[in-house]
This record gives structure tokens, sequence and C-alpha cells, in this order.
């Protein structure tokens, strides 16, 4: 018998080495914030390379007003916009990688819709971009307008997307026959549209316009008018955390909230002496605005301070980089737009 | 006893462990799907898939459940294997028998065809095909036709379609010729053993094939029209073909990189059973008088086939499977529509990536069980 104990105790050893590896994700609740702080960075899923949204420059540094939502969200719970690691993601891989947990906050251009929600384990937070679904056109075509589709158009979109249910939606009420495409990163679907291969490029009016600015003769190219869907993109978090999807909410509430009452990276130390107790809420000044989240008082003020209000963000990411100067819905609704989240209060 | 206990113990102990670990994932993968409120299911199958897919073999239409797209799917990427098996076969023993020419330019390309395609990833070579390719095509309203009647655009490749007419009569004299076809090769071969004389098989077979259904058309009622694809304009700069069958670029780049990378391998195999036939048997088979191509085809081949058959059978495998990379280039495949876009609209990760994994396991098991029983076939029977 002894001679076998040597194999029986190497079996145990990878038994437990086995047991070692995933208690982790066995743990009946994820802490999530417990290990993030542990961790010292956010675990944050963008796009593989969307301008405005999450884009990467050369040197690697991450920009967007999704970037910036995990931004906001590391400033909140470890102090420091910066840490944060950003794991690019394909349509197709980003809620795996959510629910697997292999990141904690998804901020990528991704659309609510209710079979996501209740289905698959993911729980939106809010909307931090009000898009819809729309068409881009090379100018040449003569096209203005989508009534002048006809039948045996191709269309290049990306797969994984609620694009491709809404082109079907789309095209068969008005009875054309179409020719889908679908690629599986954004990059190709360009490439291939702009090469010819489609008569039409789908995607979101917010995207389109992003991905035009890639493109060979960005002037040969229009977007359509017309919108074909409701998309409101929003950072999505795993179902099962409520703390860590109320953190994640707030921390996109309280950018907008700042733009509402004024507050700015700049200004934000000298609003804590404002006469308005909503103002001193915001800024970490007045209540206990963190306790229920088990973070300090000031983490609000450290968003607007290292990360700037909604607008800032806006401004900065997709207004001042050409890509979609106006607003419009994406405005505040004491401004015309739809931008209205809770008071923090 | 003690003997008993330890021929028995340490495989008692290996499959408590393999049911352990198996035990121990499906336990993990259910509490933390519990925690996560992820459901575990087949019964997304029936539902209506709702999106729509570019190239098909059968009919398919949004409304169709995701098993039909799954279906339909497995097709396109059986297609695409069998198109690339077929044409990786024919280009590799050509290339892999001009590898072996004595002629020194002939020889020479044939490495270096070898060595280039082999040598570059084939990711890469689809990109390349596709893009490349892809570019440097014309669009619609540009195309020269190839053929008269065909045009290659960057929207696909269009040719005509055949309407036929009392097709069922022309199949049956298709199947007919076949059939004595086979009994005259049968004939032909009796007649050599008796005695000795070589009958004109490729001839007659040739004659046969041409003049039945020839007759077919004359007297039985048939008749071929062709569709040919005829330019559309759908705005003022945008054209498509409409009529024929176009085939989609994505498919032909495929099929392309997939069957010039793997042809390569087939050519390597097919060198190496040819140089393990020994020169000897080359020669005595010379000195009874017969001619290069007939040693190559009665000597060489049959004996090389048994080297040639179970490295190339990996080949098919790997064909196959690397079929999976047409994700990259939106070819409907598999992986694609069912792994890719079925996977995202409902979220059922671990179902759809194991039905996934069973499907290729299967598709390649077939092949592999194939490919054996073709093998067995060919090995040397000992008498």
């Amino acid at each position: 018998m002894f001679k076998h104990l040597k194999q029986l105790t190497s079996l145990f050893a990878m038994i437990a080495v086995l047991f070692a590896f995933t208690t982790e994700a066995m743990a009946k609740k994820s802490k999530t914030l417990k290990n993030t702080q542990k961790k010292g960075f956010v675990r944050c899923g963008v796009s593989q390379g969307l301008p405005g949204f999450s884009n990467a420059d050369a040197s690697g540094n991450w920009t967007g007003i999704d970037v910036d939502v995990c931004r906001a969200v590391a400033a909140a719970v470890l102090g420091d916009a910066n840490k944060v690691k950003f794991t690019p993601l394909s349509a197709k891989e980003r809620f795996t990688a959510l629910t697997s947990g292999e990141i904690d906050v998804l901020a990528r251009n991704t659309t609510w819709t209710l079979s996501r929600d209740a289905d698959i384990g993911l729980t939106f937070v809010g909307v931090n971009f009000y898009d819809g679904q729309g068409f881009m056109v090379r100018k040449s075509s003569g096209i203005t307008s989508v009534d002048q589709f006809k039948n045996g158009i191709s269309a290049c979109t990306n797969i994984g997307t609620t694009t491709e249910l809404n082109m079907r939606d789309f095209f068969n009420s008005r009875g054309i026959s179409y020719e889908p495409v679908a690629f599986e990163k954004a990059d190709e679907v360009v490439a291939a549209y702009d090469a010819g291969r489609c008569d039409t490029y789908t995607t979101d009016k917010s995207g389109l316009a992003a991905q035009r600015t890639k493109m060979k003769n960005p002037d040969e190219h229009i977007v359509l008018p017309e919108t074909i869907s409701k998309e409101p993109l929003g950072p999505v978090v795993r179902q099962g955390d409520a703390v860590w999807e109320d953190i994640v909410r707030w921390s996109l509430n309280t950018m907008i909230e700042a733009e509402e009452y004024g507050i700015t990276s700049s200004n934000a130390d000298s609003m804590k002496t404002s006469d308005n107790p909503q103002i001193k809420r915001l800024v970490g000044a007045e209540g206990e605005m963190g306790a229920a989240f088990g973070l300090d008082n000031e983490w609000n003020l450290r968003i607007i301070k290292q990360v700037g209000n909604y607008g800032e963000s806006y401004k900065r990411n997709i207004a001042d980089t050409g890509i979609l100067p106006d607003r419009g819905p994406n405005q505040l609704w004491t401004k015309g737009g739809i931008l209205y989240v809770p008071p923090a209060r | 006893m003690n003997n008993k206990i330890k021929r028995i113990l340490p495989q008692f102990l290996t499959i408590l462990f393999v049911v352990l670990v198996f035990g121990f994932f499906t336990i993990n993968a259910q509490v933390n799907m519990d925690n996560r409120g992820i459901d575990f299911g087949f019964g997304f199958l029936s539902q209506e898939a709702s999106f729509d897919m570019q190239f098909t073999l059968l009919d398919y239409d949004g409304q169709d459940s995701y098993l039909w797209a799954y279906v339909v799917a497995l097709l396109n990427t059986l297609l695409v294997s069998f198109l690339g098996i077929i044409f990786c076969t024919i280009l590799g023993v050509i290339i892999g028998i001009a590898r072996l020419s004595q002629n020194f330019l002939i020889k020479n390309s044939a490495a270096w065809y070898v060595e280039f395609f082999r040598n570059i990833p084939l990711l890469l070579q689809i990109f390349f095909w596709y893009y490349a390719a892809l570019r440097a095509l014309p669009l619609p309203e540009n195309a020269e036709p190839w053929f008269g009647v065909t045009y290659m655009t960057i929207k696909g490749y269009y040719i005509p379609s055949m309407i036929w007419e009392n097709l069922n009569v022309f199949m049956s004299c298709l199947i007919a010729t076949i059939v004595a076809i086979i009994f005259i090769r049968i004939y032909a071969k009796k007649i050599q053993e008796k005695e000795g004389k070589q009958l004109p098989v490729l001839y007659i077979s040739l004659a046969l094939i041409t003049i039945l259904p020839l007759l077919s058309f004359l007297i039985g009622g048939v008749t071929l029209d062709f569709e040919i694809p005829a330019l559309k304009q759908l705005a003022q700069t945008s054209f498509i073909f409409e009529g024929g069958i176009a085939l989609p670029p994505e498919l032909i780049a495929l099929v392309l990189a997939l069957s010039l990378y793997t042809s390569t391998f087939v050519a390597e195999c097919v060198r190496a059973g040819i140089q393990g036939i020994s020169k000897g048997q080359k020669e005595a088979a010379a000195s009874v008088g017969l001619t290069p191509n007939q040693i190559l085809k009665l000597v060489v081949m049959p004996q090389a086939l048994r080297i040639i058959i179970p490295p190339t059978t990996n080949q098919y495998l790997n064909l196959t499977k690397n079929s999976s990379l047409a994700a990259a280039i939106a070819y409907p495949d598999l992986v694609l529509v069912f792994a890719g876009t079925a996977l995202m609209q409902t979220g059922k990760a671990i179902e759809i990536v194991g039905i996934t994994m069973l499907t290729y396991l299967s598709i390649s098991l077939a092949i592999a069980a194939l490919m054996n029983w073709y093998n067995k076939r060919i090995e040397i029977k000992e008498k």
C-alpha cells in the first residue's frame, strides 16, 4: 500500500490546486468592491476601438465617454481615475467576459434591452449615451434617404449586436430583400464597406460617425437622416452584487448631476462652500453619501475633479473630436435633452 | 490478493479522479450560473432566430428557429470543408508529384510554392485573399465577363443558373451511364486477367458519358436553359447582378486560402509517399517495359497511397477545423452564426459552445472514419 502513497498524495495535491483556483468563483456573493480594492484597479471591458466611446491612442491611453465611466468608478472606489485595467472586447465576447468575472464593469456602447437585462445574468445601471441605428452610404450613390433602398442591397454590419436584428426588422417591414454581410470586428466591417463590398454600412449612428473618421476619404460618405431604432447605450455589471451595481450607477449619475448643477473639474473644490445643499452633497461636503456603498464621503468629489462632469466628458471625447458636435438627445433635461437622473441625496 | 489490488487500484483512482474533475466542474458551473441568474437548457433552440444569413444552401429566414439556423450554418461549414478538401487534394497531388519531377524549373517552382504557402499563417492568407483580392476586383458595373457569361466582381462571382425541364429523365440517363461504366470496367478487368488484353476503358467511358445524356436531350424531351446574370442598378453608383447564382467573395476567399494552405501539406504527404517506395520497384517496373506513367499509376501509387492516406487524413481534419476562421471574413459558418450571433442573442454560452464543440468533434470523427475505411480497403491484403 505504501508504494502508492506517493501517487495518492500527488493526486490529492492536484485536486486541492484545482479547488484553490476556483474557490473565489464559488463564493456565494461576489464581493466585487473588496476584490477591486485588493487588486488596486478596476477591471473594465471596452470596445476594440470606437473613437469617442473607447479608443486607445498610440501609447495605449484609453479615452472616450465609456472609458470615463470606468475612470469615474476608479476615482470613487480607489481614489485614482487612472487605476483602470481596460480589456478590449468584441461584441460577441463582452457579456461572457462580464458574467465569467473577467471584468467587473462593461462600458462598451452596449444597448440596454429587455432580453439582455433579464436573461443573460447582467444588470444595466443606466444610460450614458442615447443612440439609434442608422445607415451610411457613399455620397456618389445619390441615396439621400432609406426610401431609396432597392431589392438586392448589401449591408455590412457587426455580428452579435442588436444591429443585426434591427436591420432585419427594417428591411422585412419594407419588403426589401437584402444581403447581410456580418463581421466579427468593427474594423473589418469598415474595411469591407470601404472597399466597396457593401452598398451600405449600418450600426448605431454615433458608431457610424466615429467609424467614418477611420475611412480612406471620410467626405465620400454620408449618414442617412433616418433612425430605425432606439439604442440606449450604457454600462453593465454582473447580476448579484447590488452594492457594486449601485456604485457604478451612481458614479455615472454623479457625472450627469454635476453638469446639471454646474460643478466642473476646475470649480469642484470651491463648490464645497456653496449655499446649495444639493451641490454640497455632490462634492461630499454634506450628508453621508458614501457610507451606504462602503466608501468615504468624497468619492463623488473625486469623480468630478479627476474625470469631470458629463458635459466635460462629452465635449472632450465626442464634440471636440468632430464625431457628433451636436448633443441631440444627450443634452440635460433642463436644456431640451433627455438626460435626467435621480437626485443624489 | 495484494497483486490484484495493485492492478485495480491505479485504474480505480484514475476513474475516480476523472469523475471528480468532471463533477467538480459541472457543480462549479451550476453554482456560478445560479449565482448569476443564468438558466441552463436547450429550449432556446426552438425559439425564433430573428437574424438573417448572407449565404445559405437551404431556405432559411429569420423566422426559423435557432435549430434550423444551426443546421444551415453547419451546411455552410461542410460546404467550405468539402470544397477545400477537393481542391487541396487535386492541387496537393499535382504539386507533390511536381516536386519529384526531373525538370529543374517544375521541381523548384513546386518547392517554392510549398515553402511559401506553408509558412505564412492561415489567418493572414485568408485576410490577404479577402481584402487584397477584394480591393483588386472590379465593381459590378465595371466587370468584364469571364467566359462570356460569368462576372467576377467585388460583390461576388456571378454565374448563370440552369433551368431544367424533365430533369429526372436526364438524371436517370446519367445514372444509367455510370452503372454502365462500372460494368464495363469490371468486364475489362476480367478480359485483362483472362486474355491479357487491355480494353480502352477510358475512351469507351468518355463516349458513353457524352452520348447517353445527349440522347436524353434529343429524344427524351430534356431542355436546359441558362439564366444569365444581368446588371441591375440600385442607385446612381451602386449596381448588382440579378439572376443566376452568386457565389459570395467570402466563400471564394475562404476556399482559396484553405486549399492553397492545406495543399502544401498534402503535397508533402504525397512526396513522402512516393519517395517511400523503394527505387528497385520502379526499376523493376521499367525493366518489364512499363511506361513512366504506367509505373506511377500501377506500381508506385497503389503502394504510396498506403503511406499517404494517414497523414493526409490529418490535413483534412485540420482543414475542416481551420474553416472556423471563416468568422474573420463574414462567411456565415457554424462559428460565426451559431457560436457568434446565436450565442450573443441568447446568452447561452455553455450550451452553444458545447454543441459547437461536439459538432466539430463529430465532423472530424466522421472524416477520420471514412479515411480509415478507405485506408483499410487499399492496404495490402496478406493472403
